[in-house]
């Protein structure tokens, strides 16, 4: 789980990019946190996708819209172009398809935008070059009991995208809650990139 | 509320009935002259009367939705489990009001009631009602009751049709509707299993056409058989097999027709606790209800047009093993209402039981529906 600070960095800069009164689909919603925040900072109508019983229940107590299900397994039950953005923060490299996920993302929404811990992150590469697994805030987990299995740099993000027809529109890194321009692939925690349909 | 300890019934409660004189148009075409409802109510209607929740009941239950009654402590409401001071749907914050739906055999007009125009019972001469009749009926139980809108209508299965009927029928009249293990409309198999019991009934010699009131009879072999086809629906593969596999009543096969195995000992226990207590023609016409219920169908099957003109918000709850009403009939329903851009939750509860879960105690569930009251609750007081 990520500090309170690097999340709400995470979801600053979210807000900052959503139109108001969007509507919003956030895949992986968690406990509806973001959801809520982006409704109290945007007034959106936002959705989540949730797959674990107790973040369902703590969506309804939080008074956020959740749907169940697997979102690997299909948004199937939203139209397409049914969402001003669809969110999926910090669950990219813990989906099995990622390509079939990005690809969803952006039938069922017009833009997507996606937050990652960048595992070319400075700390990250000093562990690796140590001999271990990264362990940090944004990377929490032992190599044997991670959700995380597509760990990316912020480059492989970006040329995923340009070989699957992603246009990024914005991107902003960030390091311990604030924002990194230099050498970001080097010196960024989390990225936050927007794209839509190139 | 404090909704861990101690759960507690809402205690002994009095049915009453609601009399309606003016005459009722069916959808089937017929018009009843007047009619009665029998009705529960829990908990007190506050100041401004935006607390009242209607629970509506399915097949076989009735407006005796929880608590007991005073001169029969065994008889406990349906619904009990999750209606009660501190339970999900908390009496202490809520008014509850159960009904029993017309055409029913607990109390509301029926087909046991006398017909005025012969001065007998109406028997097979009543006509079939639909899920809109009922929730037109609900309508006018709440304007005696003095009820302008609801904060919630909830109801499982055949109730949960209604709840969603409600939506489209009545939108500005209620804010919430819990739709539990529903669908927006029988499958070919679930009408196809309708029709077993029902010829069932119509076939058993004591049937009488359905005319069996003054025959001092009842078809009450038809009626076993349709309960013991229902049951085996209400319940999963893997429950019957956990419950019962192929366990034997007497420890060793008889070769005989009686009951060997211990499922057919308790589909014949359901059997005849079932046909002591419900009317044949009361359940031929509520599984019709069931099978005629298709919102969509006005709207060339497009269930997105049919919930177009729903305002409440919605939490809709499916059983991951029931297979009756099962999780993608459910989600048929969560399209239509993002389709609609209708605030809404859907909970798939990961439950062993089958359809019968929605009536279950589970923690999972139980817990979820009482989180969503907290959020009315707080809505009401707001």
């Amino acid at each position: 789980m990520n500090t309170p600070a690097i999340q709400r960095a995470d979801f600053a800069a979210i807000a900052n990019w959503i139109k108001p009164g969007a509507r919003v689909l956030d895949l992986g919603c968690g406990d509806g946190t973001l959801l809520r925040y982006l409704a109290g900072q945007r007034d959106t109508i936002g959705y989540g996708v949730e797959i674990d019983d107790a973040r369902v229940l703590a969506c309804v107590t939080n008074g956020v819209n959740v749907i169940q299900g697997d979102m690997e397994r299909g948004l199937s039950g939203f139209a397409d172009d049914s969402f001003d953005y669809v969110i999926l923060s910090q669950t990219l490299q813990a989906v099995r398809s990622s390509e079939h996920v990005v690809r969803e993302m952006l039938r069922v929404g017009r833009q997507g935008i996606v937050t990652f811990p960048n595992f070319g992150y400075w700390r990250n590469r000093l562990q690796v070059l140590a001999g271990n697994m990264p362990i940090s805030n944004n990377l929490p987990f032992a190599w044997f009991d991670t959700p995380n299995i597509h760990l990316c740099t912020i480059t492989d993000f970006e040329s995923f995208c340009h070989g699957h027809g992603v246009r990024i529109l914005e991107r902003i890194v960030i390091t311990n809650g604030k924002a990194v321009t230099l050498a970001p692939n080097l010196f960024g925690a989390l990225a936050v990139f927007r794209f839509e349909h190139a | 509320m404090d909704q861990t300890t101690h759960p507690k019934s809402v205690g002994a409660v009095v049915p009453r009935k609601a009399q309606f004189t003016k005459p009722l148009a069916l959808k089937c075409g017929a018009t009843l002259g007047g009619y009665e409802l029998a009705y529960e109510t829990y908990g007190a209607l506050n100041a401004d009367k935006s607390n009242a929740v209607l629970v509506c009941h399915a097949l076989n239950a009735s407006h005796h939705v929880a608590g007991y009654y005073a001169d029969d402590p065994a008889n406990i409401g349906w619904w009990d489990n999750i209606i009660g001071p501190g339970k999900p749907l908390d009496t202490n914050r809520f008014c509850v009001i159960g009904v029993n739906n017309l055409g029913g055999c607990f109390g509301s007009t029926g087909p046991s009631s006398i017909n005025p125009a012969t001065g007998h019972p109406w028997g097979a001469d009543f006509p079939l009602v639909t899920v809109e009749d009922w929730v037109t009926t609900q309508a006018c139980l709440a304007d005696q009751l003095g009820i302008e809108r609801f904060a919630a209508i909830m109801g499982g299965s055949l109730g949960a049709m209604q709840a969603l009927s409600w939506t489209i029928q009545y939108p500005d009249r209620l804010g919430h509707a819990i739709v539990i293990a529903c669908a927006p409309n029988l499958s070919a198999q679930n009408i196809a299993f309708n029709e077993v019991a029902r010829q069932a009934i119509i076939t058993d010699p004591d049937f009488h056409g359905g005319h069996y009131y003054g025959q001092d009879t009842r078809p009450t072999r038809g009626l076993r058989v349709a309960r013991m086809v229902g049951h085996i629906t209400y319940l999963s593969d893997d429950e019957m097999a956990s419950k019962f596999g192929r366990q034997l009543r007497h420890g060793r096969l008889n070769y005989t027709f009686g009951v060997e195995f211990e499922i057919e000992s308790y589909l014949s226990h359901q059997a005849d606790k079932f046909a002591d207590y419900f009317d044949a023609n009361t359940y031929l016409r509520i599984t019709k209800a069931l099978d005629y219920f298709d919102p969509a169908a006005a709207h060339g099957g497009n269930l997105s047009l049919a919930l177009e003109p729903a305002t409440a918000s919605f939490l809709v709850v499916s059983f991951t093993t029931d297979w009756r009403f099962s999780p993608e009939r459910s989600r048929e329903i969560i399209k239509a209402l993002l389709d609609n851009r209708r605030a809404v939750t859907y909970a798939e509860i990961d439950a062993p039981h089958g359809h019968d879960a929605f009536l279950l105690d589970d923690a999972r569930y139980h817990g979820l529906v009482g989180a969503y009251f907290n959020r009315i609750s707080a809505e009401i007081s707001a």
